[in-house]
């Protein structure tokens, strides 16, 4: 294409079309390769030379520890990614997970409620940080960059403050088993539960009216509104599915250090907003799918992975990661052009 | 130094194919300067593609041309505005926050001891907009002014480097009639100075009146040129579509008395006051007027689009109160948008989908919508609107005819106790425009109530039982057929 959007619609109408019928074998095994969504040729490029480079890699044990490993940062990626596809951001993932966390914590270890409600606590604690991003960015009309912002930094706050920063420790035995019970004495509880989470989430994008209004909205708001979508409660209902998610995604990540810290949640950012990336949504809205965030998931959890056994300085992952990311966008755009 | 007879531009036997397909077969063009060539035909007939060839945007496969005697093989769309060819773009596309000296001068700021010379920058603008009769102050903002004013900016800013050669592609898209009238004018006074200029539009009037000589395309062959003088505009229309055209559509008068929708009182600030009118089941109902006279905005309001100030709306003699595009629908009142790309569809999801949008509730087997069930609906639409082209494809990829199908289509599923279809056939070519004309018709003998919103009179006049003439805001008059010629509405419409 040549950089001119001057008729686009036209020479676009008469370029496509004109994608020759494979003839060969050849070319026709490479037309199905150039459908297969780009992130899914990244990850079996990265576990091919992985598992050339590393005898342990491409071992059951190790792939059931990189679904373990992730699961926390998957569950809040499904979140993010709704987000992102109604073309807003969320940048309070994290802290809205370190404050749920240390809120059902701090309920029943400072005040003696049962866990099990200090849990639930926490779950509301967190679908509530996402109605307050929601009705700050849609009613106050605060761009959601700075509304998430605004959000992230108070829970910080609140995390902190709650315990004056001290972690706080000594759980049921219920919750420790949480990540560490097998399922058949192999697939780990927790990826179990993040893996049937994104097909609830692929589902309902799918398949559901309300889950499609997501793609609506963030393809064209207007667009969306005069088709008799309220564009409002389904900007809304995704910030509060955010956060409720990023909630859970504390509870999963406290039960595997046993431990509530109130800095949990403030690596995950990043990497959570990477997976979407990687999976290739566009910040813009309109585009992206489930599965192709938990391939972003996959590429993000079997680099780190694979980095630690081939002895990587961990000062350097993040540069890893970041070139990722770059590659990522590039062959994205490559393929829709 | 060039001999007289040799300027001008020439085009001989210019050939485009993308693939396989041919867009533009052998086509051959003179331009003379100090002259206006008209040229028209439908979406697809390959205007852009030859005018993209000479503005450099794109390399023809076959053919040469020659540009005052010299031979011209642009590189580049800037290589063709070094050689003195400038296209204007049928968009407009400025920026907003910046003046309108700054938008004219955009990468070609002057600089003066290191610094912008603003005070010469604006100078230059000023006189520039200034010649073009283009009323406005170069140092302000262009956020905020008004389609006509941003053309004639644009305009501005491709004469500001002096070029011998202009395309003009559709600069009348999105204007009003007395607007439009603007920019003709800005092009009498380039032509005069002695610009050659080609000038596409799909208002044929504006052809007659401005152009010198004609060339009609039809799927990429030159099919008529009119060398000299004012042609007849039945004559460029059976060129174009290859058979007779007409804008009359008359539904059958409406049966009954009954009132479908009625309004009273209707007032938005900022917008418009004191509309009150009634449309009859079966009757079309046209909203004549320039652009910003308040059509639109009042159709947006009673489709729940924009907010209600006062006023009341009455459906069926029932009062209705809803503040949501959700809830006019509900009401039985749907809204045909004028701007497919902002409002009507999402150009990327497919055409099915677009037209499954407002219905997915509907569309529900077991609480779940498949795409089994978009496909079938897809079909139905398909068949009932003659939609060209594969419904599983981004509609974004479909002519613009197609896609304005499509639009209706999207909002035709279930039959609409009121249906408002502000501007039907923008940018949409003479083939499609029949059928959907013939579309809107026999909704009306169906017995639904239809406002049509329409820039161009010829369309209003030819499908309305009555026309709401809107001015400023205000609601002047509403004249039967009889009474609405085209005087009777301009005079209105101008509020005089």
């Amino acid at each position: 294409m040549t950089s001119q959007p001057y008729g686009v619609d036209n020479v676009a109408a008469k370029q496509t079309p004109s994608v020759e019928l494979p003839t060969s074998n050849a070319s026709r095994s490479l037309a199905i390769l150039g459908r297969l969504p780009g992130p899914l040729i990244g990850l079996i490029a990265i576990v091919i030379v992985l598992s050339f480079s590393s005898p342990y890699f491409l071992t059951v044990q190790n792939l059931m520890n990189i679904f373990s490993q992730v699961s926390d940062i998957g569950i809040m990626a499904i979140g993010a990614a709704l987000v992102i596809f109604t073309g807003g951001i969320d940048l309070s993932v994290g802290a809205a997970l370190s404050v749920s966390l240390m809120t059902g914590a701090w309920l029943n270890h400072d005040h003696g409620v049962p866990f099990a409600i200090g849990v639930i606590a926490g779950l509301l604690v967190g679908a509530f940080v996402g109605f307050i991003n929601g009705v700050l960015s849609n009613y106050a009309r605060i761009q959601p960059f700075v509304a998430t912002l605004a959000t992230m930094s108070a829970c910080s706050g609140i995390a902190l403050f709650l315990t004056n920063g001290h972690p706080i420790t000594g759980f049921p035995a219920w919750y420790g088993a949480l990540t560490e019970t097998r399922v058949f004495g192999v697939f780990p509880l927790d990826a179990i539960i993040c893996i049937a989470l994104f097909f609830v989430a692929a589902f309902w994008l799918q398949f559901r009216p309300s889950g499609r209004a997501v793609y609506a909205v963030g393809g064209n708001e207007e667009v969306a509104r005069l088709s008799g979508i309220n564009v409002q409660h389904v900007r809304v209902g995704v910030y509060v599915i955010a956060g409720f998610l990023a909630a859970l995604a504390g509870i999963i990540s406290g039960s595997r250090l046993d431990a509530a810290i109130p800095t949990a949640g403030q690596a995950s950012l990043l990497n959570v907003i990477a997976v979407v990336v990687i999976g290739g949504a566009s910040l813009a809205g309109g585009s992206g799918t489930m599965l192709n965030t938990f391939i972003g998931l996959l590429i993000i959890g079997v680099l780190n992975n694979g980095m630690a056994l081939l002895d990587v300085s961990p000062n350097l992952q993040p540069v890893v990661i970041g070139i990722t990311i770059v590659l990522a966008v590039l062959t994205d755009r490559r393929a829709r052009f | 130094m060039t001999a007289p007879d040799q300027r001008g531009l020439s085009c001989r036997q210019l050939t485009k194919s993308f693939g396989a397909r041919p867009v533009l077969k052998s086509v051959d063009l003179s331009l003379r300067p100090g002259s206006v060539l008209g040229l028209v035909g439908e979406n697809g007939a390959g205007k852009s593609t030859l005018n993209m060839i000479i503005a450099g945007v794109i390399k023809p496969s076959e053919g040469h041309m020659i540009l005052d005697g010299v031979p011209y093989a642009p590189a580049s769309p800037s290589d063709a505005q070094h050689r003195g060819v400038a296209l204007i773009h049928q968009e407009i596309r400025l920026l907003s926050g910046l003046t309108v000296a700054e938008n004219i001068f955009l990468g070609r700021l002057p600089v003066r001891n290191g610094r912008l010379d603003r005070k010469r920058m604006e100078r230059e603008a000023q006189e520039t907009l200034d010649v073009l009769g283009v009323h406005v102050d170069a140092r302000r903002t262009v956020s905020g002014l008004s389609m006509a004013v941003q053309q004639g900016i644009e305009i501005a800013k491709a004469i500001i480097r002096k070029p011998k050669y202009i395309i003009f592609d559709e600069p009348t898209a999105s204007l009003g009639q007395a607007e439009a009238e603007l920019v003709l004018t800005q092009i009498r006074e380039l032509k005069a100075q002695g610009t050659g200029i080609i000038y596409v539009s799909h208002r044929l009037d504006e052809i007659r009146h401005i152009a010198d000589s004609v060339m009609c395309l039809r799927d990429g062959e030159l099919v008529a040129n009119w060398e000299t003088g004012p042609v007849a505009t039945q004559d460029i229309i059976n060129a174009m579509v290859g058979r007779d055209f007409t804008f009359e559509h008359h539904a059958p008068p409406p049966s009954g008395e009954r009132v479908a929708l009625k309004v009273n009182g209707l007032s938005r600030a900022g917008a418009f006051q004191g509309i009150s009118f009634e449309v009859a089941k079966g009757e079309i109902l046209g909203f004549a007027g320039l652009i910003g006279s308040g059509r639109t905005e009042v159709a947006r309001v009673i489709a729940g689009a924009d907010r209600l100030d006062s006023g009341e709306i009455r459906v069926d003699d029932m009062p209705l109160k809803y503040d949501s595009p959700r809830g006019a629908i509900d009401a039985g009142i749907f809204m045909v948008p004028e701007d497919r790309k902002g409002q009507g569809l999402h150009l990327n999801r497919t055409a099915g989908e677009n037209i499954a949008l407002p219905w997915e509730k509907k569309l529900r087997r077991f609480g779940m919508i498949m795409r089994a069930g978009i496909d079938k609906l897809a079909g139905i639409q398909k068949q009932r609107f003659d939609i060209r082209g594969d419904l599983t494809q981004p509609a974004g990829r479909m002519s613009g005819g197609n896609q304005q199908k499509v639009l209706i289509a999207k909002w035709l599923v279930e039959n609409p106790k009121i249906l408002i279809i502000d501007e039907p056939t923008r940018g949409v070519d003479v083939g499609a425009k029949m059928a959907i004309y013939e579309i809107i018709r026999k909704l009306a003998a169906d017995g639904i109530a239809v406002i049509v919103i329409s820039s161009e009179l010829e369309e209003v006049l030819g499908l309305s039982h009555r026309v709401l003439v809107m001015s400023e805001g205000r609601q002047r008059g509403i004249l039967s057929r009889a009474e609405a010629t085209p005087a009777n509405i301009m005079s209105l419409a101008v509020g005089a």
